[in-house]
C-alpha cells in the first residue's frame, strides 16, 4: 500500500482561506493529462511549458462548470519539482478549491504526502543538501500530526461504515479466493459472477449513500447549513446581504428548490456557508409577518450553524427568549446588531442567557464587526467544530471523498466486467481495489487481512 | 548391560572427502533441484543425503501441482529445472483444476507414483555428468571468517566447497509426534540430523520450531471403493513441461483414480472424546502448524459446527495398494488413529498400513536470507526449501532451483539471480519469506500474488525461458521453440486486428442477434470481436479464413487469452512499471538505520532486522510506515553512505 515515488500527486498549495485565489498544485507524469480530463480550454497537451491558460474546470460526470480558472503548465525539468508541474489557479475559497482537488484527485491524482513537493523536488536533484535536513524535518514534523489528525477527523460513523463495507467486501474476496486456491473444497458455495454482481450493485449503493451523507463531504459539497435568525425588524436581511456583498467568490442559486425555499451560498473566511431560507428573511422583512418566528424556527431544523440576531436597542423580548432557547442545542453565534445605537438591552441577562457561545457586536448597516464575525465563523469550523490546523482539515476531507470515488468507479468497473462476460477471478481484481481504496481512509491495509479471513472462515486444507 | 554397550556410538575419524564448486545437503525437492542446476551450470557438484532412498521422496500427499504450485512446477521448468519433466514422466492421474474460471487461476495438478517418482529423480541424478550422489549425514559446516567453505560429515569426510546449499527439510532436529508416542525422526522414519542444527546454532542463526504432519496410510484391498465417489483425470491432454507432447499422455482409462469419502458425526465424536491425546491440544507440540494444512483434530476443534469433511482416498502408486487418505492429517495415537479411520464411510474394514504423524523441526528464520537465498550471516551458503520456513514440494522445488543457481553462479563468480514478484510466483514467494518472515508454514496461494493476472500457467515459458537460457540451463533449441510460438501468437494477433467484420455482413450479425447483441453500428476488428463472451477463437474461424499456418492449441490459447484479457493485462502491467520504478531504488548494504533520525522505532526495528536491498522490499514490511519511507529515501539520496565510506 505504499505509496509509489513517481505517481501524480496533488494538493492545494496555498493556505485555505486566505487571499482570493487558490492553488491547486498538481505533479507528476500524468500531471497534465489529469488537469485535461476536467478542464475546458485549450489543449494543455499542446501549449507551450511554463504558460498560463484561461479555462473552465467542469465536473466531467455532470458536465457542471465548477470555476473560472487559470492554469498553469510547466513541463519537466524546469518545474520545482523537476516533473511535469500543473497549477489551477481558482477564485478561492473552500468550496471551490476542494472540487477541484477532489476532481482532480478521482480523475487519476493521489493526494500528496505532508513535504511530499519539496521531497520530490530534492530527490531530482532540484534542491541542495542543506535545503534536504528541513524536508526531513517537514516530514517528520508534518506525518505525526496528519495522521493524528487524518483518524480524529474520521467521523465515527464514517468510519465505522467504512469498516463494515471492507468486510462485507472481504467476505466476498475470501469467497473468491476460496474458490480458486481450493476449487474441490464442498463447504463453500461457488461465487458466480450473478452473485458477485449483486454485492457490487448492493457496496456501490452504500459508497454512494456514503458520498451523499458523509458529514464532512457534505459540508465540503455543499456548505455548512446555516440558518439566520432573529425577530423581525432585527437586522437579518442587512446581514444577508451584508455576507452577499462581502463574499467575492461564489453565490449561487441553487436551481430546483421551491421558491419558498431558496439556498444561497457565501464563502466566509474560507468556510462555505449554504445559508438557508434567505427568501423567508427578505419576505418577513418586508412584511414584518407574525410568522416570522415560526418560520425560523423551521429553518433551524435543517440548519448546522445558527446565527441569531438580538437587537442591541431594544430590550430582549419573548420572541428573542424563545429564539435563544430553541436554539440552545444548535451550534450557533449570536450576534447583538445595531450598536451604534444607545444600547438598552440588559447584557448581563443575554450573556446569561446564551451561556458558552459566542457573541458579536455588530452595526451592521456600518459595517462594523463583520470582520470579527468572519473570524468567529472559521474560528469554529476549523478549531471547535473538527479539528484544529488548516490545511489538513480540509485536504484530508477531499482525500476522503476523492478516495470514495475512486471506489465507485472501480465497482463501475466490476459491473463492467461482469457485463462484459468476464471471468470472476478477473472481475475481482477491481474489487480488491475497491477494498484497497477504503482501506486507505480508515488506515487498515494489513496485508494479510485476507489470508487470515480465509483460514478463520473456511475450514481449508486436505 | 553388555547388549546395550554394544549399541554405543562411536565417531568416524576425519579425512580429505575432496573437492567441488557446490555442495547440496539433502536431497528432497529443493535438494535435487539445486543439485541439478549447479551441475548443468557446469559446477562440479556434490548432493549428500542421509538416505539414498529419500531422493525426490513424498512423505506426505502423492501429488504435484494444483493452484499456485502448478504454476510454480512450469516455471522451474521453464527456468530448465526437473520437476516438471519428472511429474510426466511418473504421473498416475492429471487434471486441470478451476478450468470454469479465468486464465492466471487454472491449475494443473497430478497424482503421482511416488515410488517411481523418487526413481526417476535419482536416476536422472546418477545420469547426470557433473555431479555426485554421497550418502551421508552433513554434521558441520566449514566456515572461515564467516564464509562457508564445505561440509564434514558423519563418516568423517571433510568436502571443500566454494557454496554450499542447505536442504534438509524435516530433517533438521526432527521429532515425530503419535499420541504420548514421541522420537528423534526425520520424514518417514528416516534419520534426523540433530548435529546440522547445533552448528547453525553455533553460527549465530536464529532457528525456529515449526510443525508439520501427514495422515494414516491403508490397504486398498481393504477399502469398500463401492462407498466412495469415483474421482477420475482429464480426457483433455495436458502435461507440467513444455517439452512433453500430448501424444504421450496417458489415456483417461489408464490413469488411476481418487475416490471420495467423508468423516461423519460419529469420526468427530471419536476424535472429540480423545482430545486429552491429542498432542495438539496437550502442549506436547510446540512447532507453529500451517493453518492451510491443518489436522483433522484441528478441524473438529476450530470448526465444530461442520458436521463432516472430504476425504480423499489417494493410490501411492502403480506398484502399490497403498492408499493416503488426503484430509485426515493427525498425530492421535494409534489406537485412536484406527478408529477414526475405521468411523469413515468405505472405510470401515480398511488396514491400517502406517500411522500419521505429527513432525517438528528447525526453521532458519526467513529474514535471515537475502532474495538470492544465501545467508546473510554465512557468506556462500544458502537454504532453500522448508529449512526457510516453506511448506509443499512445490515450493521447495522453486527454492531450491533458485538457491542452486545462485550457488552455482557464485562459484563461477557471475552476477546473481533474482525473480521479482512481477516475474514469478518463485519470486513472490521468496520476496514473501525473506522480506516478511513467516509464522508458519508457507504455503503459495494465488492471493499472494499481486500480478496473478500476469503469473498464468499457460506464459511461464514466455516469462522465464530466456532467462534460464542466459543462466545456461535451457538450450538454445529450446529457446528457439519458445520464440517461434511467441512469434506465431504475435502474428496471429496482427492479423486478427487487420480483419475488419462490417456492419453489412448479414452472416456475423445474424449470428450476434442469436446471442442477444445487438446488430453492428461499426466496423469492428476480429480482435474486438472475440472480446465478447460468447465468441471464441473457433467462432472467429466460421467468419474469418484460417491463418495460412495451422496453429496448434497452446498458441490458440495465448491469441485468445492475450486479446480477451487485454484491459486487464495492460492494467496489470502498469502497475507491474510502477513497482519497478521503486525496486530500481537500491539501499546500500551499509546502511545505518541507527543514524537516521526520524525514523519510528518499530519502523527502524524492522528495517534493522531485514535490511531489505530496495526501497520497493521497504515498503513490503510490514510496520514501515510511509513516512519512514520518505525518510529513508532522502536519507539515501543525501548519499551519507559515500562520505562515511571515505571516511572509513
Amino acid at each position: 500500500m505504499a505509496n509509489s515515488e513517481n505517481d501524480t500527486i496533488a494538493a492545494i498549495s496555498t493556505p485555505v482561506g486566505e487571499g482570493g485565489i487558490s492553488i491547486i498544485r498538481i505533479s507528476g507524469d500524468d500531471a497534465i493529462p489529469v488537469a485535461q480530463k476536467i478542464y475546458k480550454g485549450k489543449n494543455l497537451a499542446k501549449v507551450p511549458t511554463h504558460t498560463i491558460n484561461y479555462g473552465h474546470i467542469i465536473d466531467p460526470d455532470t458536465k457542471e462548470e465548477v470555476d473560472e480558472v487559470m492554469v498553469s503548465v510547466m513541463r519537466a525539468p524546469k518545474t520545482y519539482t523537476c516533473e511535469d508541474v500543473v497549477e489551477i489557479n481558482c477564485h478561492g475559497g473552500l468550496l471551490a478549491t476542494n472540487r477541484i482537488l477532489q476532481l482532480v484527485l478521482s480523475y487519476g491524482a493521489r493526494m500528496a504526502e505532508p513535504g511530499e513537493f519539496t521531497k520530490r523536488a530534492f530527490l531530482n536533484g532540484r534542491i541542495d543538501l542543506s535545503q534536504s535536513e528541513a524536508v526531513m524535518d517537514l516530514i517528520r514534523a508534518k506525518t505525526d500530526k496528519s495522521m493524528k489528525v487524518a483518524l480524529n477527523q474520521l467521523d465515527g460513523d464514517l468510519s465505522r461504515l467504512i469498516r463494515h463495507l471492507r468486510k462485507d467486501i472481504l467476505n466476498v474476496l475470501a469467497q473468491v479466493e476460496v474458490n480458486i486456491d481450493y476449487p474441490e473444497y464442498d463447504a463453500v458455495e461457488e461465487m458466480t459472477t450473478k452473485m458477485l454482481k449483486e454485492k457490487a450493485v448492493d457496496i456501490q449503493q452504500r459508497i454512494q449513500a456514503l458520498l451523499k451523507t458523509a458529514k464532512q463531504g457534505k459540508v465540503l459539497r455543499e456548505g455548512l447549513a446555516t440558518a439566520i435568525i432573529g425577530r423581525p425588524n432585527v437586522g437579518k436581511s442587512s446581514l444577508l446581504n451584508s455576507l452577499l456583498h462581502e463574499d467575492k467568490a461564489i453565490v449561487t442559486n441553487v436551481a430546483g428548490t421551491t421558491r419558498d425555499v431558496i439556498e444561497e451560498y457565501v464563502n466566509v473566511n474560507g468556510v462555505p456557508l449554504k445559508l438557508i431560507d434567505t427568501a423567508g428573511i427578505r419576505h418577513t422583512e418586508d412584511t414584518v409577518e407574525k410568522i416570522g418566528v415560526e418560520r425560523s424556527k423551521k429553518a433551524l431544523d435543517a440548519a448546522d450553524l445558527v446565527l441569531l440576531l438580538i437587537d442591541s436597542s431594544a430590550p430582549l423580548t419573548a420572541e428573542d427568549r424563545e429564539l435563544l432557547t430553541a436554539t440552545k442545542d444548535k451550534k450557533r453565534i449570536v450576534i447583538l446588531n445595531k450598536t451604534d445605537l444607545p444600547q438598552k438591552v440588559d447584557l448581563a441577562e443575554l450573556k446569561r442567557l446564551i451561556g458558552g457561545a459566542p457573541l458579536v457586536e455588530t452595526s451592521i448597516v456600518k459595517h462594523e464587526g463583520m470582520d470579527q464575525l468572519g473570524q468567529k465563523i472559521s474560528h469554529m469550523f476549523f478549531n471547535e467544530g473538527i479539528e484544529s490546523g488548516q490545511n489538513t482539515v480540509m485536504v484530508t476531507n477531499a482525500r476522503h471523498i476523492g478516495l470514495l470515488h475512486q471506489a465507485n468507479d472501480a465497482l463501475n468497473d466490476v459491473l463492467k466486467g461482469i457485463n462484459d462476460g468476464m471471468p470472476v477471478d478477473l472481475v475481482q481484481i477491481d474489487m480488491t481495489r475497491c477494498w484497497d481504496l477504503l482501506g486507505e481512509i480508515t488506515g487498515d491495509s494489513y496485508q494479510d487481512e485476507l489470508l487470515d479471513q480465509l483460514f478463520s472462515q473456511f475450514c481449508l486444507g486436505k | 548391560m553388555k547388549s546395550s554397550e554394544s549399541l554405543k556410538n562411536s565417531d568416524a575419524v576425519e579425512y580429505e572427502g575432496g573437492t567441488y564448486d557446490v555442495i547440496v545437503v539433502g536431497a528432497g525437492h529443493a535438494g535435487s533441484e539445486a543439485a541439478l542446476a549447479a551441475a548443468r551450470m557446469g559446477n562440479k557438484t556434490l548432493l549428500i543425503t542421509i538416505s539414498l532412498e529419500m531422493i525426490a521422496f513424498m512423505p506426505c500427499n502423492p501429488s504435484v501441482g494444483g493452484p499456485a504450485k502448478g504454476i510454480v512446477v512450469r516455471e522451474i521448468d521453464a527456468l530448465g529445472g526437473e520437476m516438471g519433466h519428472n511429474i510426466d514422466k511418473t504421473y498416475i492421474q492429471m487434471r486441470m483444476l478451476n478450468t470454469g474460471k479465468g486464465p492466471a487461476v487454472r491449475a494443473l495438478r497430478a497424482q503421482a507414483d511416488k515410488h517411481a517418482y523418487h526413481r526417476q529423480m535419482k536416476l536422472t541424478m546418477e545420469r547426470e555428468p557433473n555431479l555426485t550422489l554421497r550418502q551421508a549425514t552433513v554434521d558441520q559446516l566449514i566456515v572461515e571468517d564467516g564464509v562457508c567453505k564445505g561440509v564434514i560429515t558423519n563418516t568423517g569426510a571433510r568436502y571443500h566447497s566454494k557454496t554450499v546449499v542447505l536442504t534438509v527439510g524435516t530433517a533438521a532436529r526432527g521429532k515425530i509426534i503419535i499420541g504420548e508416542l514421541q522420537y528423534q525422526s526425520g520424514p518417514n522414519n528416516a534419520k534426523s540430523a540433530v548435529k546440522l542444527s547445533e552448528n547453525l546454532e553455533q553460527l549465530g542463526f536464529d532457528l525456529e520450531r515449526f510443525k508439520t504432519g501427514t495422515p494414516p496410510r491403508v490397504n486398498g484391498n481393504t477399502i469398500n471403493f463401492d462407498e466412495t465417489e469415483e474421482q477420475p483425470g482429464d480426457v483433455q491432454p495436458h502435461h507440467f513441461s513444455f517439452d512433453t507432447p500430448d501424444s504421450k499422455y496417458i489415456a483417461v482409462s489408464d490413469q488411476l483414480a481418487c475416490w471420495l469419502t467423508y468423516t461423519n458425526p460419529t469420526t468427530h465424536g471419536i476424535i472429540r472424546a480423545n482430545l486429552n491425546r491429542a498432542p495438539m491440544f496437550s502442549g506436547v507440540i510446540k512447532g507453529v502448524g500451517p493453518r492451510y494444512c491443518p489436522s483433522i483434530e484441528d478441524k473438529i476443534v476450530r470448526f465444530a459446527d461442520k458436521s463432516r469433511h472430504q476425504v480423499f482416498l489417494e493410490p501411492e502408486g502403480r506398484d502399490t495398494d497403498e492408499y493416503y487418505l488426503d484430509g485426515v492429517s493427525t498425530s492421535m495415537p494409534e489406537e485412536v488413529q484406527q478408529k477414526i479411520v475405521h468411523s469413515i464411510k468405505g472405510l470401515e474394514k480398511a488396514s491400517l498400513m502406517r500411522p500419521g504423524y505429527a513432525i517438528e523441526y528447525d526453521v532458519v528464520a526467513p529474514y535471515q536470507l537475502h532474495p538470492t537465498l544465501e545467508t546473510k550471516i554465512i557468506k556462500n551458503l544458502y537454504t532453500a526449501g522448508q529449512t526457510n520456513g516453506s511448506s509443499g514440494y512445490e515450493e521447495a522445488a522453486g527454492q531450491g532451483i533458485i538457491a542452486g543457481i545462485n550457488a552455482g553462479l557464485r562459484a563461477q563468480s557471475k552476477k546473481p539471480f533474482v525473480l521479482s514478484r512481477s516475474d514469478a510466483y518463485i519470486g513472490v514467494m521468496i520476496d514473501d519469506l525473506v522480506t516478511k518472515g513467516t509464522k508458519e508454514p508457507y504455503r503459495l496461494l494465488t492471493s499472494r500474488a499481486e500480478y496473478r493476472l500476469i503469473l498464468r500457467h499457460d506464459n511461464a515459458d514466455f516469462r522465464l525461458m530466456e532467462k534460464g537460457h542466459a543462466i545456461g540451463l535451457v538450450s538454445d533449441a529450446r529457446v528457439a521453440k519458445m520464440e517461434a510460438k511467441k512469434k506465431q501468437v504475435a502474428d496471429e494477433i496482427s492479423r486478427l486486428k487487420a480483419i475488419k467484420f462490417k456492419p453489412s455482413d448479414d452472416q456475423v450479425n445474424d449470428f450476434i442477434e442469436s446471442h442477444g447483441d445487438n446488430r453492428l453500428k461499426d466496423a469492428v476488428s476480429a480482435a474486438d470481436f472475440i472480446k465478447r463472451p460468447y465468441v471464441d477463437y473457433q467462432t472467429l474461424l466460421r467468419f474469418i479464413p484460417a491463418p495460412a499456418e495451422k496453429l496448434d492449441r497452446h498458441v490458440i490459447e495465448q491469441v485468445e487469452i492475450q486479446l480477451k484479457y487485454a484491459g486487464y493485462i495492460k492494467k496489470e502491467e502498469q502497475k507491474v512499471e510502477r513497482m519497478k520504478r521503486m525496486e530500481a531504488k537500491r539501499i546500500p548494504d551499509d546502511i545505518d538505520y541507527e543514524d537516521i533520525d526520524g525514523l519510528a522505532t518499530e519502523g527502524r526495528q524492522k528495517l534493522e532486522k531485514i535490511r531489505p536491498e530496495t526501497l520497493a522490499r521497504a515498503s513490503r514490511i510490514s510496520g514501515v510506515n510511509p513516512a519512514d519511507l520518505a525518510i529513508l529515501s532522502v536519507y539515501i539520496r543525501q548519499g551519507k553512505f559515500s562520505k562515511k565510506d571515505h571516511e572509513k
